[in-house]
């Protein structure tokens, strides 16, 4: 009964790899037939400074969101965990982007953002104003911000649902022991959230190998190299740029920091043995 | 039907803002001691609720405004001639025709990454041997994954079936990169239906399918219906399948439509904002209908 779902999972995730790294050592348009070359792409790719560039990019994009978001999403996540009415008229309005598709996202901010008529211009706010997503400094923090848009809400939830599962009495002893609340935070709400933390963050670190579409649509990669981060690289080497050789190997450095980070988060986290607390996620 | 009842994490209480504190407290608030006002708090809460709502606001309002009011007025302020004529350009840019193949792909993966999770789900739960331990694992890899990284054997082999350009070609990888998650979600969920309810069943002469279908599938409901939102919400944005796999117009969805109408209206920005809103309607209704169901959808399975 298991079969028909392993082969359908199979047929386009597990066989895939074993093509991408068959198309890695091939020359391809897309076209016509691959024909064998050698080692020559991945000569290329581990030698080009745009790929390097592209890896470089997505590392620091990897970490700049985690580092923007998780604070973020903890506080808010923490607030909402209350009972307070309005605290829950809030999360209503919170949840609001995730049911934006991601290439509307990128199509609001990019109109947003413009610096001849966006929100900023219009209301001759200087700040805002600047030409954040055409200007190579920037782009890359205007591309951090709509990203934490986009995903602060799914994290909220997470650390809600966290938070409110901490039992009442902890705080209840804390308090009688004169904790503020500054203390019940660090002492107790954050302890008790470190596998909603180990969650969240994995979700976070490995979801940012997958901000092509929100990238793609924002700035194209640009402006220059400056958002061009490796699957968008493998894009635009494959499908623009028609050569399917060289971004199949980039495909294969993309599956291998992918792993590499999954494993080293597994490692050095405890997921491994939160896992089989919980039996299971 | 009690057992269930307890099932955690998938229907798990306390995720949305109305529910009820975990049965485990059932009478005590768990941050009792963040009943006192908290204006840090507030404030923050405030300041991410602007952040949020701003957007969202400047979004409804200027794809109400016609072409000059645009320009000319505070991009915050209600329009003082509302118009719905953004709306009628896109309407008339056939986005009947993008909205039905979006639900056609959403509908057609949905089922099938649910019906065959669900099968494998109950195989590797109820099952005994090696093989499907082993599957469990393979799901459980499958996690972590990247789905951009396969998109190049994937437009490979669809263009060797010679379904390149289809709907189908959509359907078939959306719904494979769905499994994994859906079949571990399910599988928490079936892990606690208590063996003396299939017992009592075989001793009543019972085989496994009909031990799936009347006894496993309609305890499964809530981690069905979560699935199943899940499942929808990712395939009805998804950008890439279509993107790469599709070419004509009347084979690409909603966010494909979304992205080509803005690169042919750039100037039209009320028109490309009005395409924004009706391409989240269909959505926003099903969360207005649901909320309860989506939020906790959202959250199945990631719920410490």
């Amino acid at each position: 009964m298991a079969l028909p779902a392993l082969l359908l999972f199979a047929l386009f995730a597990l066989v895939p790899m074993a093509i991408v790294i068959y198309l890695s050592f091939t020359r391809w348009d897309g076209l016509g037939s691959p024909a064998w070359a050698g080692a020559d792409n991945w000569r290329e790719a581990l030698t080009s400074d745009v790929t390097r560039h592209a890896l470089w990019l997505t590392v620091k994009l990897m970490v700049f969101s985690w580092i923007v978001q998780t604070p973020i999403s903890l506080l808010l996540g923490v607030f909402v965990a209350g009972k307070q009415r309005y605290r829950a008229l809030f999360a209503v309005f919170y949840f609001v982007p995730l049911l934006i598709s991601t290439a509307a996202i990128a199509v609001i901010f990019k109109n947003l953002l413009d610096p001849n008529f966006g929100l900023g211009a219009a209301l001759n706010l200087p700040v805002l104003g600047q030409d954040w997503l055409g200007d190579p400094q920037l782009a890359f923090y205007a591309v951090v911000f709509v990203i934490t848009w986009q995903f602060v809400p799914f994290h909220t939830l997470l650390y809600q649902a966290g938070a409110r599962q901490i039992p009442a009495s902890l705080y209840e002893a804390a308090s009688i022991d004169g904790a503020g609340r500054v203390a019940q935070f660090w002492h107790i709400t954050l302890p008790q959230l470190r596998y909603t933390v180990v969650t969240s963050s994995t979700l976070m670190v490995v979801g940012s190998l997958t901000y092509f579409d929100l990238v793609f649509v924002l700035t194209g990669g640009g402006p220059g190299y400056a958002t061009r981060i490796l699957p968008l690289d493998m894009y635009i080497t494959g499908f623009q740029s028609n050569e399917m050789g060289l971004a199949s190997a980039i495909s294969v450095v993309l599956v291998v920091a992918g792993l590499v980070v999954s494993l080293a988060l597994v490692r050095f986290s405890g997921f491994s043995r939160m896992r089989s607390q919980q039996a299971g996620m | 039907m009690s057992a269930i009842s307890h099932a955690p994490s998938t229907d798990s209480p306390g995720i949305s803002p109305q529910d009820e504190p975990p049965p485990a407290h059932p009478r005590r608030n768990p941050l009792t001691s963040l009943r006192r006002a908290n204006p840090l708090g507030a404030s923050g809460g405030l300041l991410w609720l602007v952040i949020v709502l701003v957007p969202v606001y400047w979004v409804v309002v200027t794809s109400l405004r016609t072409r000059e009011g645009f320009f000319d007025a505070n991009p915050l302020s209600v329009p003082s001639h509302p118009t719905l004529e953004n709306y009628r350009q896109v309407l008339d840019n056939d986005f009947t025709h993008y909205l039905l193949n979006s639900t056609l792909v959403t509908v057609g993966a949905t089922l099938l990454t649910v019906g065959v999770s669900f099968l494998a789900a109950y195989a590797i739960v109820r099952g005994t041997s090696r093989a499907l331990r082993w599957a469990f694992s393979v799901f459980l890899l499958g996690l972590a994954i990247p789905l951009q990284a396969t998109i190049i054997p994937v437009y490979y082999l669809i263009a060797k079936a010679q379904m390149y350009d289809t709907l189908g070609a959509i359907v078939l990888p959306s719904a494979a990169f769905a499994i994994p998650l859906t079949v571990i979600i399910l599988v928490n969920f079936l892990r606690d239906i208590p063996d003396e309810l299939y017992e009592s069943m075989r001793a009543d002469g019972a085989g496994h399918w009909r031990m799936l279908w009347s006894l496993a599938l309609p305890l499964s409901r809530p981690a069905l219906i979560t699935v199943v939102i899940y499942d929808a919400l990712n395939v009805w944005n998804g950008f890439l399948f279509p993107l790469i796999l599709t070419q004509s117009p009347d084979k690409r969805t909603l966010p494909l439509f979304v992205w080509s109408f803005q690169g042919e209206f750039t100037i039209n920005v009320p028109a490309i904002l009005a395409a924004v809103v009706l391409s989240t309607l269909p959505i926003l209704v099903l969360y207005v209908l649901g909320r309860r169901q989506l939020i906790g959808g959202l959250t199945a399975g990631f719920g410490k």
